[in-house]
């Protein structure tokens, strides 16, 4: 039987007819065609499918999107407004951070998160905020650097939290 | 690619809407839902209706009341982490919570959840038990109170019934007391390979009035230690009685081989965790009776 969920993503209300156990990326990804947002391990160990939901960083494929019925998610494509990119996008852009690109949406969502909760963390800090996301690359060091850019360069963020 | 198994979904809007949800056959609880999906992905599950709790706010409290530290079982593990009061009175919860999953996890599952999936090697069961909580739990005809330590049933198995739903932990707060956790795991986010949580309540004479050792992941029934209490009661708080009460844990606990390692190692784990938390818990015990007056 489906349902009809009605969810904010990115500011704009989506309302669909879903299969209660359609997980979020599914979700996000096939009927919203919001592909920004990977889907990896489907174990919620690797993190590259880390959206927000109200707010808070969650790993979308161990939330089914009947869940997020009346509430609002926002995913990668929400980073960069008006042709402008987030600090952290341009920090992942300035210091390498990213190699093949798989894991990079969901490191990014969870570095926002940090920063808006500690604008100046230190590289522990950084390190242990994206211990539950794996890089396959190994590029873990640029990414580190890549955040830490971020916080030493907020001059452009919006300070735009759902 | 993994799909959930074939369910039905309702949201509660309350606790009684989802107790009376409950109480129809074939319902189950759904909030952080990240033991449950990942095992209704496997199989491992196949509830027929999911009820979502997770908008019931009242379930998800953590304050002190009284001589009490009352957890909601909604509350998330990030929250029970950020709660100073819970950090001040039980030290024990905030080292614990500090290696339950990963943050991420941890912003979405709860500690009802945890308990309620009472998986052998989840961490907050052996900090509950040795911290001697009691778990509200809640049904139609109102609330029953049930030790951890007689909670569950066996692996993922817990006398919560058909209708009734984990609300709360209760941890009793008593003067003079210490606590700490220590888990050796593999690398970030993984399950235990072994931990132990010590919860030491010092007298005015300084001698150990009271002892909870909790083991997780290695078969100690209902997640305990008691042996090795029964030791401890009475003694000095000295590293002399930590050894001994380590090596009676060490030998009553059943722990199996697999691939996080083999017996004797988790049985040295046990030992030597046991001897770490509870010199821990006593320095902390010691800092919270403050200097002599």
């Amino acid at each position: 039987m489906s349902m009809r969920v009605a969810v904010t993503v990115n500011g704009t209300e989506f309302a669909r007819d879903i299969e209660p156990r359609l997980l979020l990326i599914h979700f996000l990804r096939d009927e919203l065609g919001l592909t920004g947002s990977h889907w990896g391990c489907d174990t919620s160990n690797c993190g590259s499918c880390v959206v927000w939901l109200d707010a808070r960083p969650v790993k979308a494929c161990t939330v089914l999107a009947a869940m997020t019925d009346g509430r609002s998610v926002r995913t990668v494509e929400d980073l960069e407004r008006d042709g402008q990119l987030d600090p952290v996008q341009q920090g992942f852009i300035e210091c390498h951070g990213l190699q093949c690109g798989f894991c990079t949406p969901g490191m990014m969502m969870t570095a926002r998160w940090l920063l808006d909760r500690n604008p100046d963390p230190a590289e522990a800090e950084i390190r242990e905020a994206i211990s539950g996301q794996i890089c396959r690359c190994t590029g873990y060091e640029n990414i580190v650097r890549s955040v830490r850019w971020a916080a030493e360069h907020p001059a452009h963020h919006r300070g735009d939290n759902l | 690619m993994q799909v959930p198994s074939y369910v039905e979904y309702e949201r509660a809007s309350s606790v009684e809407h989802a107790l009376a949800l409950l109480s129809r056959p074939d319902h189950r609880v759904l909030a952080g839902g990240h033991s449950l999906i990942p095992m209704m992905k496997l199989r491992l599950a196949q509830p027929g209706v999911l009820v979502d709790i997770n908008g019931l706010a009242e379930l998800a409290q953590i304050r002190k009341d009284g001589g009490v530290l009352r957890i909601g079982a909604l509350a998330r593990h990030a929250d029970l982490l950020d709660s100073a009061v819970a950090g001040e009175l039980y030290p024990i919860v905030h080292d614990a919570e500090r290696v339950v999953a990963d943050p991420i996890v941890r912003l979405w599952g709860t500690v009802g959840g945890s308990l309620c999936q009472a998986d052998p090697s989840e961490d907050l069961s052996a900090v509950f038990a040795a911290a001697r909580a009691t778990a509200v739990i809640r049904g139609q005809d109102g609330d029953r109170e049930i030790p951890v330590r007689e909670f569950h049933l066996g692996p993922y198995e817990t006398v919560i019934g058909p209708g009734e739903l984990l609300a709360e932990v209760r941890v009793p707060v008593h003067r003079g007391v210490g606590s700490a956790y220590e888990k050796v795991a593999r690398r970030v986010g993984d399950w235990s390979v072994a931990a132990v949580g010590a919860v030491l309540r010092l007298g005015q004479d300084q001698a150990i009035e009271e002892a909870g050792l909790g083991l997780t992941a290695v078969g100690a029934e209902h997640f305990v230690a008691a042996e090795a209490e029964d030791f401890l009661r009475g003694r000095a708080p000295d590293e002399e009685s930590f050894a001994r009460a380590a090596a009676i844990a060490a030998v009553h606990c059943r722990p199996v081989a697999d691939q996080r390692g083999p017996e004797d190692y988790k049985r040295h784990l046990v030992a030597e965790l046991t001897i770490r938390a509870l010199r821990r818990a006593a320095e902390r015990a010691a800092a919270r009776a403050g200097p002599p007056r």
